[in-house]
C-alpha cells in the first residue's frame, strides 16, 4: 500500500518536472519571496519615514506661505531670536539632566530590587514599572493636578513643614524643575527594568570570586557590575537621550512651554510655531535642529548594537 | 609560608562570616526602606488620580486634606461612562489601536522572517535601517507629515486631515520598526535546523512562517503585540496635530482638549478620564507583565 | 527506495572548496556512512544530497534522476538532524505527520503510518507529548519516526547521536540498525565517530579535506586501509606509525626500526616490498593489538623486542602499554596478567603478518 502512494508521488513529480512554468520558478525563488515579504516594510519606511524626513528639509527652505524658496532664511531668522537660543539651552538641560537622573535612579532602584529575596522581586518590579506603563499624556495630567496652583497637593503637604507655597509651574525655575521631575518619574522605571535584566545576566560566580578576592560591596559594583553592564547602560542612556530630547507630551501638557516660553523644548516649540502659528517651514526648521544630536546618539547606539551582534 | 597564610585566614574568616550575614541583614533592611521610598515616588500620581476621581467637585474645591476621600462617590465615573463624547474617544482609541496592531503585525512579522532567515541582497542593510527608523522620533516627522497629508488631500480629494483613520497609516511608523526589530531577534534564535526540517517536510517559505515560526516565536509575538498596542494607545502628538473635531479624537487628546476648557478645570472628571485612559495598558500589563517586560528589554538585548 | 549517485560534486564557498569533486554510488537499500574529522565536507555533502545546499559543480542523482535543481521537498528524502529539530509546539504525532499533512494525505492514511512508525520505534505511549517532555533518546526516536512515516526514497542522518550521552548512543546505534533492517530504506549517515561508522555501515566513506580517502566495508577499511589518514582514523586506540627503512641483510629483507631493533620480514611481505627503493622514507603501520606480550608459542612472522614501558592503562579485559621507539610514542595491547608495570622493562611481540608499510611523504599504504 505504501508503495502505491510512493508511485503516485513520483507521478506527480514527473508531471511537475515536465512543464516547468517560469513564473512559478520566479515566484518560488527565495529572493523573490523575501522581496514580497519585506515590500510593505520598505514602502512604509520609504513613504512615511524617509520621505517626510527629506521633505522637512525642503519645507525648511520655504517662506511662511510656502510659495518662495528662501534658502537658509528660516535658520538665519531663528539664530537672531532669543527664544530659539533659550529653547536650545532648555532642550539640552532638560535632556541631559533628565537622562542622568533617570539612569542614576534606575540603577539604584534596580540594585535594591536585585538585593531583596527573589520571590519578592517580581512584585516590586511590577509596582515600580507602573509609571512607564501609564500613557504619559494621562500621568502628566495627574502631575498637573498635583502641581495645581490653588489646590496643589504638594503645597498642602509642604505647608506642614513650613515650606511654600511653591509656584510649581508658574515660576520659571520651578517650572523647569517640574518638567524634568515628571520626565524622570516617567523614564526611571525603564532604566530600572533594563538594568535589572542586565544585573540578572551577571553570573553569581563572578561575585563569589570577587568576594573571595576580598572585594567589598562598593568594589563589587565598581569592578564587576559596572563593567559587565557597561554596554547596556550605554545603550539605554543613548536611547533615552533620543526619546527625552524629542519629548513632547510632558512639556506640552504640563506647561505648554510657559511661563514665557521658558520650558519650551524643540518639539513643543516646533508645534507652537509650525502648527499653532501656521508657519510650517519655520516649525520644520526648528525640529530639524534635533537631527544632529539624534544622529550622534544613533551612531553610538548602532555601534554598540552591532558590537553586541558580533560578540554573539 | 603557606601554613602561615592558612593560620591567618582561619580565625579571620570566621569573624567575617558572622559580619557578612549581619551586613546582609542590614543591606536588606536598607533595600526595603529605599524601595518603599521609591515606590511612594513612583505610585503617588496614579494613586492621586484614583483619590481625586472618587471626589465630588465640592470636595475638591473645599480646603480639606487632598490625600483623603471623605465622601467617596462614583459620580465622575458615571458621568464619563454615560457621556457620548467620552465613549466616542474610547471607541476611537480602541479601533485605532487594534487596527494598528493588526497592520503592524501584518507588516513586521513577514519582514522580520525574511530578514532573519532569507539572506538576500541588502538584507543586512535593511535590518540596520529598520533599527535606525525606530530611533527617529515622532516630533521630527509631524510637521512634514501634516503637510504631506494636506497635499495628498488636495491632489486626490480624499479627506485625510481631521479623520481618525489617517492615524492607521501614521502609527505604524512608530510600531513597525521596533516590532520588526524584536521579531528578527526572536526568529533568529530559532535553530536553523527547524526550518530545514520544515523545508524537507515539504513546507513552502510561507508555510514555514505560519506553521513553524509564528507558533514557536509566540512569546515574542505577544510581546510585540503588547508594544504596538500600548504605543498606539498612548500616542499623543500625531492625533493632536492631525485631528481636531471632537468626534475624531482619541482618548489622550480628547481628555486633554475637551475636559480642560478655559480656566474651568473639572479635576474630578479629568482624573477619572485619565485613569480610564490608563486602564487598558495597565490591565494588559497586570496580566501579561512578563511578556511586557520581555518586549521592553528585547530591543537592547536581542539582535 | 532508490539508489543515489554523486558525480564529481563540488561545493565552493567564495574561494574555499569545501567539497572537491566527490564520486559516490550508493546502492538501493544500502547503509552508507560518511565519516571524517570536522570540516572534512561530510555534512556539506549530506546537505547537498538533501538539497539544503546548492551544488557548485557536478551532478547528484536520486533514483536515476538528476536532482541538482530540485528543491528538498520534491526530492522525496527525509532527514534526521543532530539537534533533532522537532517542532516544539507540536505533539509527537503532529511532528511525525507534519510532512504528510502538508502533502494532504488522507487522515486515515496519516494515522496508520504514524501508528506504525510509533510501534516500530516503541514510542506509542509518547504520541501526545510535546518534545519538551521527552528525553534525548526519545526525541531522537521521534525524529526518526518523522523520517520513517514519510516513506522516503532516502534517509539522511546528520550526526544524529552526537547530543546523546555515551551509553544512550550505543543503545540508539543498535536501534537505528534494527530500524534499517526493517524498513530497508537507502541511508546516508554522517558522523565523526569512527565506531558509529564501523558498527552501522554497509560501506563506510572516509572523507578528509573535502575529498574521499577511501570507500569500503568496515572490515576492508580496518584491515586494508589505503592511506595513512584512513589507517589512523579507523580503529581505537589508533594505529602506530613508526619510522623505518628496508635493508638487505644476507639475502633477506629486513625492516629496521631503530639502531637496536630490526626484523626479518615474513616471506609474503618480503616479496611484496622487495621492489621498493631502499632509500625511501617509510612508516611501519601496526595496530596496538598486534603489539602484545611475548610468550612461548609465537607463530611465524611474530618478532620480539625489549623495551621499557612509560605508562600502562589497565582497561580490564586488556592493558594498554605505552613506550617509545627512538622518540616515537607507541601503544600496545597486552594481557592484563602479563605483568605490565609503569617504568618496567617488558618483552613485546610484534605480529608482522598484520603490518602495513606506508610511504611517509605520500601517506599511501604500499
Amino acid at each position: 500500500m505504501a508503495d502505491v502512494v510512493v508511485e503516485q508521488g513520483q507521478a506527480v513529480r514527473a508531471a511537475r518536472a515536465r512543464k516547468p512554468t517560469s513564473l512559478r520558478n520566479v515566484l518560488g525563488r527565495k529572493s523573490t519571496v523575501a522581496f514580497f515579504l519585506t515590500l510593505p516594510l520598505i514602502l512604509l519606511i520609504a513613504l512615511l519615514v524617509l520621505y517626510p524626513a527629506v521633505y522637512s528639509v525642503h519645507l525648511a527652505t520655504l517662506n511662511k506661505s510656502m510659495q518662495k524658496f528662501v534658502g537658509f532664511g528660516n535658520f538665519l531668522f531663528l539664530f537672531k531670536r532669543d527664544t530659539f537660543w533659550m529653547v536650545v539651552k532648555q532642550s539640552c538641560i532638560f535632556a541631559v539632566t533628565a537622562v542622568f537622573f533617570k539612569a542614576l535612579i534606575g540603577f539604584i532602584v534596580a540594585h535594591f530590587v536585585h538585593n531583596i529575596p527573589a520571590k519578592g522581586q517580581r512584585k516590586w518590579r511590577g509596582m515600580l514599572l507602573v509609571p512607564w506603563v501609564i500613557p504619559p499624556a494621562m500621568s502628566t495630567l495627574a502631575w498637573l493636578w498635583l502641581f495645581d496652583p490653588s489646590y496643589s497637593a504638594f503645597n498642602y503637604t509642604l505647608s506642614f513643614f513650613g515650606i511654600g507655597p511653591i509656584n510649581w509651574l508658574g515660576d520659571n525655575v520651578w517650572a523647569r524643575f517640574s518638567v524634568i521631575l515628571v520626565n524622570i518619574w516617567y523614564g526611571a522605571p525603564f532604566f530600572m527594568i533594563m538594568y535589572l535584566a542586565a544585573l540578572k545576566s551577571v553570573p553569581d560566580q563572578l561575585y563569589e570570586a570577587a568576594a573571595i578576592d576580598g572585594a567589598n560591596w562598593w568594589q563589587k559594583i565598581w569592578y564587576v557590575t559596572l563593567p559587565m553592564m557597561r554596554n547596556i547602560i550605554a545603550i539605554t542612556a543613548l536611547f533615552s537621550l533620543i526619546v527625552t530630547f524629542a519629548n513632547f507630551d510632558i512639556v506640552r501638557i504640563l506647561t505648554s512651554g510657559g511661563p514665557l516660553d521658558q520650558t519650551h523644548i524643540f518639539a513643543t516649540w516646533a508645534f507652537k510655531v509650525g502648527i499653532e502659528g501656521s508657519d510650517i517651514p519655520l516649525g520644520a526648521s526648528v525640529s530639524l535642529f534635533m537631527v544632529p544630536i539624534l544622529a550622534v546618539a544613533a551612531i553610538f547606539i548602532l555601534r554598540d548594537v552591532s558590537k553586541r551582534g558580533n560578540e554573539a | 609560608m603557606s601554613t602561615l597564610a592558612i593560620d591567618k585566614a582561619g580565625p579571620s574568616r570566621k569573624v567575617k562570616y558572622g559580619s557578612m550575614s549581619r551586613d546582609r541583614a542590614w543591606a536588606l533592611r536598607w533595600s526595603y526602606f529605599f524601595l518603599v521610598l521609591f515606590a511612594i515616588f513612583f505610585l503617588t500620581p496614579p494613586i492621586y488620580m484614583l483619590i481625586t476621581s472618587l471626589k465630588s467637585s465640592a470636595e475638591i474645591s473645599a480646603a480639606t486634606n487632598p490625600w483623603w476621600v471623605f465622601h467617596p462617590t462614583l459620580s465622575n465615573y458615571v458621568e464619563l461612562l454615560t457621556s457620548n463624547q467620552f465613549l466616542r474617544f474610547f471607541w476611537n482609541s480602541s479601533i485605532v489601536s487594534l487596527a494598528v496592531v493588526l497592520v503592524t503585525m501584518l507588516i513586521s512579522v513577514p519582514a522580520a522572517f525574511a530578514l532573519a532567515r532569507m539572506k538576500f541582497w541588502g538584507s543586512a542593510t535593511l535590518a540596520t535601517g529598520v533599527f535606525l527608523t525606530y530611533l527617529i522620533p515622532d516630533s521630527l516627522l509631524f510637521i512634514p507629515l501634516f503637510k504631506m497629508l494636506a497635499m495628498v488631500q488636495e491632489l486626490t480629494g480624499i479627506t485625510l486631515l481631521n479623520r481618525w483613520y489617517v492615524l492607521l497609516f501614521i502609527y505604524p511608523t512608530l510600531t513597525v520598526p521596533f516590532c520588526t526589530w524584536i521579531m528578527i531577534g526572536y526568529f533568529a534564535s530559532i535553530p536553523k535546523e527547524l526550518d530545514e526540517a520544515a523545508l524537507i517536510d515539504g513546507a513552502s517559505w510561507l508555510q514555514t512562517l505560519t506553521r513553524i515560526f509564528i507558533p514557536v516565536a509566540l512569546p515574542g509575538l505577544i510581546a510585540a503585540t503588547i508594544f504596538a498596542f500600548t504605543v498606539s494607545w498612548a500616542q499623543f502628538l500625531y492625533p493632536l496635530v492631525f485631528t481636531t473635531s471632537v468626534d475624531q479624537l482619541v482618548l489622550p487628546v480628547g481628555i486633554t482638549t475637551t475636559l480642560i476648557k478655559g480656566d474651568v478645570f473639572n479635576w474630578g472628571q479629568i482624573m477619572t478620564g485619565a485613569l480610564l485612559g490608563a486602564a487598558p495598558p495597565l490591565i494588559i500589563y497586570a496580566f501579561l507583565m512578563d511578556y511586557y517586560i520581555a518586549g521592553l528589554t528585547a530591543g537592547a538585548t536581542k539582535g | 527506495m532508490a539508489d543515489v549517485a554523486l558525480r564529481k560534486v563540488v561545493k565552493r564557498y567564495d574561494d574555499v572548496e569545501a567539497v572537491r569533486g566527490i564520486d559516490l554510488d550508493i546502492a538501493d537499500h544500502e547503509f552508507i556512512v560518511l565519516v571524517g574529522p570536522s570540516g572534512c565536507g561530510k555534512s556539506t555533502t549530506l546537505r547537498m544530497i538533501a538539497g539544503l545546499e546548492d551544488i557548485s559543480d557536478g551532478d547528484i542523482m536520486i533514483g536515476g534522476d538528476v536532482v541538482n535543481d530540485v528543491p528538498p521537498k520534491d526530492r522525496d528524502i527525509a532527514m534526521v538532524f543532530q539537534n533533532y529539530a522537532l517542532y516544539p509546539h507540536m505533539t509527537v504525532a503532529e511532528n511525525m505527520s507534519f510532512g504528510l499533512r502538508l502533502k494532504h494525505y488522507p487522515k486515515a492514511e496519516i494515522k496508520a503510518r504514524v501508528t506504525e512508525a510509533a510501534r516500530l520505534l516503541d514510542i506509542t505511549d509518547l504520541i501526545d507529548r510535546k518534545p519538551k517532555q521527552l528525553s534525548g533518546g526519545q526525541r531522537q526516536r521521534v525524529a526518526m519516526g518523522r523520517a520513517i512515516v514519510r516513506n522516503p526514497k532516502v534517509f539522511l542522518f546528520d550526526e544524529p547521536l552526537s547530543n546523546l550521552d555515551a551509553k544512550l548512543r550505543v543503545q540508539m546505534r543498535i536501534e537505528i540498525k534494527k530500524v534499517h533492517q526493517k524498513v530497508r530504506t537507502t541511508t546516508v549517515y554522517v558522523t565523526h565517530d569512527q565506531v558509529e561508522a564501523m558498527t552501522l555501515a554497509d560501506r563506510v566513506v572516509v572523507m578528509n579535506k573535502g575529498r574521499i580517502e577511501q570507500i569500503g566495508t568496515p572490515n576492508e577499511l580496518y584491515h586494508k586501509p589505503a592511506t595513512r589518514f584512513v589507517a589512523g582514523f579507523i580503529g581505537s586506540p589508533a594505529m602506530n606509525f613508526i619510522p623505518c627503512r628496508l635493508e638487505d641483510v644476507g639475502g633477506t629483507l629486513q625492516l629496521r626500526l631503530t639502531d637496536r631493533i630490526a626484523f626479518a620480514l615474513p616471506p609474503a611481505r618480503a616479496a611484496r616490498y622487495n621492489a621498493l627503493p631502499r632509500t625511501d622514507k617509510l612508516l611501519l603501520g601496526i595496530r596496538p593489538e598486534h603489539l602484545t606480550e611475548s610468550h612461548a608459542h609465537l607463530g611465524p612472522g611474530v618478532e620480539t623486542f625489549d623495551t621499557v614501558l612509560d605508562v600502562t592503562e589497565p582497561m580490564g579485559m586488556e592493558t594498554l602499554v605505552y613506550f617509545g621507539l627512538d622518540g616515537t610514542p607507541v601503544c600496545g595491547r597486552v594481557d592484563p596478567n602479563a605483568g605490565a608495570t609503569d617504568g618496567a622493562p617488558m618483552r613485546l611481540a610484534m605480529d608482522l603478518n598484520n603490518m602495513h608499510l606506508l610511504n611517509e611523504e605520500t601517506g599511501i599504504v604500499l
